[in-house]
């Protein structure tokens, strides 16, 4: 993922709010948090700043398809092991016995479940990184070696 | 509910999902067992001399091959049924021949001491249930057993283990490389140098029995204090610990002695090469390598790689393996020389030098019976999909029949 700073050097940098942010600065933290998207910002949809653009959006390309609490998985990496959907704490809570003693989860309210050799997330509202009291929880990502979960 | 034939696990919690008779989706199973439901790509077809017949004279042909040669070997095994390597085992006697399984060339070394109970062990529900300190010793399960992790060892919760990997257990890794499994151990991966794990047994020996080890002494000191007060331990031995230490496995015995809350599990990879060594056993005392004759001989000459190479064996009948693709050239030239015989579901590249292939039905999916787990225990293993083609127990007895 493209950090805070790569993306402001190819906005404008003038600041002139109309994105309604106050400075650049602000914006690129709010095009990288999915709150504003890249067309907001009016100078840079001009010719000269055409390149810059397209930049912009290859760089944000791989959060596309993320959920709303910011999480990828990228199946292509994911072997299927399951250690996300045993370690998940909402799993645990859900399903003590499925998926909190690491069998097969035996409802649908886990997050994680292994579809066709790959995991898929569900349930994203019950994630801990959701709602008004959400918490940077890494619960998912410690226990998967091959990086096939990440938080955006 | 199905069971897995993916990997020695025998995952039983598997959900298949079937549309016209094919499988469509399957739900809890990993990479590894997804594929190994997903089928082949090329199923085998019956043949003599490479051209198409029909299986019976497929299993005629085998049969006149089996009783004309004077040192057959019937090789493979580890790929089916507990039910077809009984009658294997059978089929070899009535033949005088030798027979030998993957094993021979993985963990057979181990298996036979778990066998005769030189070390304890344990099984992998004591793991999730007791189990606070984890050792992956040169086994790499989160690639070769992917569901190990999160099914037994390190993640759920168990019955005195009920607060989470992070307070409950600790995993400690020993190897040559960073595997997948030593990320999931971060800071307790102990890299060792290739052939390096004989002098780190001794120098943890000497931490154990209180003396300084001879080298990385602040490591091995710490590592030795861990294991001490472990409540339950498991040390997973795997086929880089067993090729290390292979001309002399004993020494895991007073390394298993050292440490009396320890347990050593023997990690297994094809599915059912437990249930081979067992049924071996209990025949002949042996878990691999053995002549039938006037009484059951074990000796090294009758493993599949110094028969290859001694150019002993005259025909080989080879059971869902595939040796041409996991032993060296130089091992399986011999095989272009003599016929082969191979029963499997999918076309290998030992089925495309075989004299005579005979198809057979997917054990777990198109056939069924019993297999046994990594650590001992039998699982019934269920047909999934309805279909014509002859399991291995049923192409056992026509051989039988044949002879």
């Amino acid at each position: 993922m493209p950090t805070v700073m790569e993306l402001y050097q190819l906005l404008p940098k003038t600041n002139c709010k109309k994105c309604g942010e106050s400075t650049c600065m602000a914006f690129s933290v709010a095009i990288l948090g999915r709150k504003k998207k890249v067309s907001e910002c009016t100078p840079i949809l001009e010719e000269s700043f055409k390149k810059q653009k397209e930049k912009l959006e290859s760089l944000l390309l791989p959060s596309a398809g993320a959920e709303e609490t910011g999480m990828i998985v990228h199946p292509e990496l994911c072997t299927g092991c399951g250690n996300c959907v045993v370690a998940c704490p909402v799993d645990v809570a859900n399903d003590p016995h499925g998926a909190g003693i690491g069998c097969a989860p035996t409802n649908d309210k886990v997050i994680f479940k292994v579809v066709d050799g790959k995991v898929k997330a569900m349930n994203i509202k019950e994630c801990r990184r959701f709602g008004k009291n959400r918490v940077l929880c890494y619960a998912c990502i410690d226990p998967c070696p091959v990086g096939a979960i990440e938080f955006v | 509910m199905t069971t897995c034939t993916g990997c020695s696990l025998l995952c039983e919690d598997i959900e298949v999902i079937l549309e016209n008779g094919r499988i469509k989706e399957t739900r809890h199973a990993c990479r590894r067992g997804a594929a190994r439901f997903r089928g082949c790509r090329n199923r085998l077809i019956p043949s003599v001399d490479k051209n198409q017949t029909d299986i019976d004279t497929a299993i005629k042909k085998a049969a006149d091959i089996l009783k004309n040669a004077k040192s057959p070997m019937l090789f493979g095994w580890s790929n089916s049924t507990c039910e077809a390597q009984v009658k294997g085992i059978e089929l070899t006697k009535k033949l005088n021949a030798a027979i030998d399984d993957t094993s021979s060339f993985c963990q057979g070394l181990l298996i036979e001491r778990a066998l005769q109970k030189k070390f304890r062990t344990c099984s992998l529900e004591d793991v999730r249930n007791k189990a606070d300190v984890l050792v992956y010793w040169g086994s790499d399960p989160q690639d070769s057993q992917p569901r190990h992790l999160s099914r037994f060892s390190v993640f759920p919760r168990g019955e005195s283990r009920q607060r989470g990997y992070e307070e409950d257990r600790l995993a400690i890794a020993i190897d040559v490389r960073e595997s997948n499994t030593a990320k999931i151990c971060k800071g307790h991966f102990y890299r060792i140098p290739l052939r390096g794990d004989r002098e780190f047994i001794l120098a943890l020996m000497d931490a154990l029995s209180g003396k300084v080890p001879k080298y990385d002494a602040k490591r091995i000191l710490e590592l030795a204090g861990v294991l001490k007060k472990a409540e339950f331990g498991v040390i997973f031995a795997g086929i880089g610990l067993t090729y290390s230490i292979k001309d002399d496995i004993d020494i895991l015995i007073p390394l298993a002695d050292m440490l009396p809350n320890f347990h050593i599990m023997p990690m297994v990879g094809h599915y059912n090469m437990r249930g081979f060594n067992e049924a071996l056993f209990k025949e002949t005392g042996f878990v691999n390598r053995v002549k039938f004759g006037d009484k059951p001989v074990h000796d090294n000459k009758y493993a599949i790689v110094e028969a290859l190479k001694a150019k002993s064996i005259d025909a080989l009948l080879v059971v869902g393996s595939d040796p041409i693709s996991s032993l060296p050239r130089s091992v399986t030239s011999h095989l272009a020389s003599i016929p082969v015989i191979c029963i499997d579901p999918c076309v290998t590249l030992t089925s495309t030098i075989a004299e005579v292939t005979i198809p057979a039905a997917a054990s777990g999916i198109e056939s069924g019976g019993s297999a046994v787990r990594m650590d001992g225990k039998v699982i019934e293993i269920s047909k999934v999909i309805e279909n014509t083609y002859l399991s291995d127990v049923e192409i056992m007895t026509r051989l039988m029949e044949g002879l």
